[in-house]
């Protein structure tokens, strides 16, 4: 039997849920407005984390930042698992072309060994980077408060792991699948004095308690330093020694810092422009973090860029201060 | 063409090792900082780990792999979304009432999907290991995932029926919902390791089956296209999940034998806690689902009795037992349906969805499934209140139940062997009485009675006159106080709650699909057609 149903001239009782009716108005809501807006839980919570007793399982007060309201904070790619996770995908399967590419032709492991060691000792240990980053992005998940920030940042710890992977792949492409690049970057990363001044303060990120300041020296100020000094000024050191095939692998990690750092900059901007007291906190965390992670980069820029070291250096930072500037930070 | 001394050429990877490569080295032994510092939280709870590194990846994904995977599974599931939404998919479940279990799922469940991603990302940071965080980092992502495709797919439903808007709100506020609340609160307000034996273990292995199998079996025979087709492309995630819950009970117990009691404290407290909150489906399986698919005593013989009795004797080489209150659950099996439907009834007016009494042919069915209990206990009460009905004087509660302490369920359960003495316990703490439903919530209570003494209780709450909205008067000479804490709750009173028959939703449906809202029943309003479907109930009442 065919049932018949009559629904032309059906109206809906409702064009969206309440909550995002008291934000939007009664119209229909994107997939983004309905998969974040208001998720989080913010009443009536029943038990006192045995890990934070003094605080509710999702508490505001996890960082000095106090919003009016936490979901100003939009990530204005209106990410959602869907969309982030086709989009993840289509960009995956271009740089996997790439990477057939670069492994067919043998590209990395046919550079001479000089080239192959510089690349190993400049670029690969910075999987542990993005491990670390990836750490840190999961404190920003977990302790953040609205989902309007802890979703992007889920999506960017997934980001973090795909990018130590990304780098670890250079790695292999270089050692020819036996490891032997990972094992010797993860030896530079734990013990050779150019990368401990980096490492001491990613390993000072992961006891910095405050998911804000988290989020701001990490996913602000280092990336801002660490990804065009590595993928644009490094890359174009080592690209002199012939390999324009790790550009076209390390233009891969660039792209995704472009992309991600809209997301940074819509946060970073609207909590600024919230309140006097934000504004002035953020720009302390810049400020400190910048004055941190600048010296910890230089022994690593300058054993791989010599005397062109510091001027890379100061274009990044202005780079730097020209971004935070914009944002509506003082430094 | 590789370069000399390096003319060998590449190692072909299997996915093993690929895996490996990719991921096992990324950590590394912190010297700037304390470890202790860095991953503050898994030393509390006393379990022993010698070795990070002997956790056994059970998914083996690389991050690319899994945008690839499950952006395929996405594509694919929100092309069926976008049909359903065209189309007007939610007009072609079977009637009006299958949507009031949507209701309990939108309100109750989606939001446990948000909280296990958040207790998931706490995981993900605070675990030593990169095994064990990568694989709680790809688990929060699919929770995410769930609770934003249950959102997509439900938000169709929540246009053109009632109830189902408030979704969040409702959540942390009304009273019936701080059992899932609660539930999933005390999880993820647990240490790590509790945590992930309570959620991958107690109730993702042991129990998720129960919640999957009978719930998308019921949307596929009720025609709800929408909801089988996420809970399906969920499935394939919760795979994922139950491998991550053995994969951490073998873990935990074969790192050290002090690991044993600790899980074994953890395997009986989460088993009963799990059991309580996926009782709820008892209702919706022998209730609300107009064309049923299997009864809640059925489930629980397959679901656990069977698959759980399996599990547990595998483990039991680890010096693993059973859970200890598995017995009351086989013994209740007969009961816990009709018992909380009968409270739901009773308490119609302060619930956010429509309530009906099983029709001549629902009972039918529950005498013919439940042929121990049904037809001495529960029947003459139905029997009872559609006669209280017939004359005009409906039963109804005016007050709101005592509640229990832990699982936040009324105190509506009986005692084992006698279904006519409700099962009422209480503990003493720091001059206070606390009480519980049973033997089973009573052991949570009194081994940890300064968490639980913490649970907002909605019903305590209304009671002490904390659930009103700002503004509102409690000494006006209008003052209604169950008014005013419904609206507290966001349950709009005389639309969202109430009896079915005669409801927005009932009549809504019968003047936009020309169907019954109720196909036991027969037309409410002449907007019904004499369609097959009425004609059959015709018949068969006249028969």
């Amino acid at each position: 039997m065919s049932v018949e149903i009559r629904t032309k001239g059906v109206k809906p009782l409702t064009n969206s849920f309440g909550h995002l009716q008291r934000r939007f108005g009664d119209k229909p809501a994107t997939r983004y407005q309905e998969a974040t807006y208001d998720i989080q839980s913010t009443a009536n919570f029943h038990y006192k984390p045995l890990w934070d007793p003094t605080r509710e399982m999702f508490d505001a007060r996890r960082t000095a930042v106090v919003m009016k309201d936490w979901y100003a904070l939009k990530d204005p790619r209106q990410f959602y698992y869907g969309n982030y996770t086709t989009t993840r995908a289509k960009q995956q399967d271009a740089i996997d072309r790439t990477l057939d590419f670069v492994e067919k032709r043998d590209l990395l492991r046919s550079l001479s060994q000089d080239a192959r060691e510089r690349i190993i000792h400049a670029i690969v240990p910075l999987r542990h980077y993005e491990w670390g980053a990836n750490t840190n992005s999961a404190h920003v998940a977990a302790y953040g408060y609205g989902t309007a920030i802890t979703s992007p940042a889920m999506m960017n710890t997934a980001d973090r792991l795909g990018m130590a992977q990304h780098i670890s792949r250079i790695g292999l492409l270089i050692d020819g699948n036996s490891g032997d690049a990972l094992l010797a970057a993860q030896a530079l990363w734990t013990d050779h004095p150019d990368w401990q001044p980096l490492r001491r303060e990613v390993e000072r990120l992961f006891v910095t308690r405050d998911w804000f300041e988290v989020f701001v020296a990490q996913l602000l100020v280092a990336d801002a330093l660490v990804y065009p000094l590595f993928y644009q000024h490094i890359d174009g050191a080592l690209g002199g020694g012939g390999s324009s095939a790790l550009s076209s692998l390390n233009d891969h990690l660039l792209r995704w810092y472009e992309e991600t750092a809209k997301w940074i900059d819509a946060v970073i901007k609207t909590a600024a422009a919230d309140s006097a007291e934000n504004k002035a906190l953020i720009s302390g965390w810049v400020q400190t973090w910048r004055n941190r992670l600048a010296p910890a980069l230089q022994p690593i820029v300058q054993r791989v860029l010599g005397n062109q070291a510091d001027d890379a250096l100061a274009s990044v930072l202005a780079a730097l201060d020209a971004r935070a500037a914009k944002l509506g930070l003082s430094l | 063409m590789a370069a000399e001394g390096n003319a060998k050429p590449a190692k072909k990877l299997n996915l093993k090792e690929n895996y490996a490569l990719l991921t096992r080295g990324l950590g590394w032994e912190p010297s700037y900082e304390k470890k202790e510092d860095i991953f503050r939280n898994v030393d509390f709870e006393g379990v022993v780990i010698h070795d990070w590194d002997k956790w056994e990846d059970p998914f083996r994904l690389t991050m690319d792999a899994y945008w690839k995977y499950q952006g395929e599974k996405e594509r694919k599931l929100y092309a069926i979304v976008d049909a359903f939404q065209q189309h007007n998919g939610q007009f072609n479940v079977t009637d009006a009432r299958y949507v009031q279990a949507l209701k309990v799922f939108i309100n109750g469940i989606t939001e446990l999907e948000y909280d296990s991603h958040r207790g998931f990302n706490m995981l993900a940071r605070e675990f030593p290991g990169v095994g064990p965080r990568i694989a709680a980092q790809m688990q929060s992502l699919d929770e995410l995932r769930h609770a934003t495709t249950q959102i997509h797919t439900i938000s169709q439903y929540a246009k053109y029926f009632t109830g189902m808007n408030e979704f969040p709100y409702q959540f942390d506020r009304v009273w019936y919902l701080s059992i899932p609340k609660s539930f999933f609160e005390d999880a993820v307000t647990s240490g790590p390791f509790e945590f992930i034996v309570a959620i991958s273990f107690a109730f993702e292995y042991v129990l998720t089956n129960l919640a999957f199998m009978p719930w998308m079996s019921g949307a596929a025979f009720n025609g709800d296209m929408a909801t089988v087709s996420f809970g399906f492309s969920a499935q394939s995630d919760e795979a994922r999940h139950m491998t991550l819950g053995i994969e951490v009970i073998k873990f935990l117990l074969e790192q050290d034998p002090a690991n044993v009691p600790l899980v074994q404290k953890w395997i009986d407290k989460w088993f009963w806690r799990g059991y309580r909150l996926l009782s709820l489906l008892a209702t919706m399986m022998d209730y609300m689902l107009p064309k049923r698919v299997m009864a809640w005593n059925e489930a629980w013989e397959i679901y656990y009795e069977q698959n759980g009795g399996a599990l547990f004797a595998d483990l039991a080489r680890y010096g693993i037992k059973p859970p200890k209150r598995a017995p009351e659950t086989i013994a209740e099996k007969g009961h816990v349906a009709h018992q909380m439907w009968s409270v739901f009834y009773a308490n119609r007016d302060a619930v956010g969805f429509q309530m009906w009494l099983p029709s001549d042919e629902e009972m039918a069915w529950m005498s013919e499934k439940y042929p121990d209990t049904f037809d001495q206990y529960y029947r003459p009460r139905y029997e009872y209140w559609k006669a209280q009905e017939a004359a005009g004087t409906p039963f109804k509660n005016s007050t709101l139940p005592q509640l229990c302490q832990v699982c936040q369920w009324p105190c509506l359960f009986t005692e084992s062997g006698d279904p006519t003495t409700l099962s009422l316990r209480e503990s003493e703490y720091q001059g206070q009485t606390f009480h519980m439903c049973s033997d089973g919530c009573k052991d949570i209570f009194d081994d940890t009675p300064e968490k639980y003494v913490h649970a907002w209780l909605p019903v305590h709450q209304i009671y002490q006159g904390n659930c009103f909205l700002p503004g509102v008067d409690p000494t006006a000479p209008d003052f209604n106080p169950m008014v005013e804490a419904l609206r507290y709750m966001g349950i709009k009173p005389g639309v969202d709650n109430g009896d079915f028959k005669g409801s927005a939703d009932a009549t809504n449906w019968e003047k936009w699909t020309s169907r019954p809202a109720n196909i036991h029943e027969g037309a409410y309003t002449d907007a019904v057609r004499d369609t097959a479907s009425t004609a059959d109930v015709t018949a068969r009442k006249a028969g």
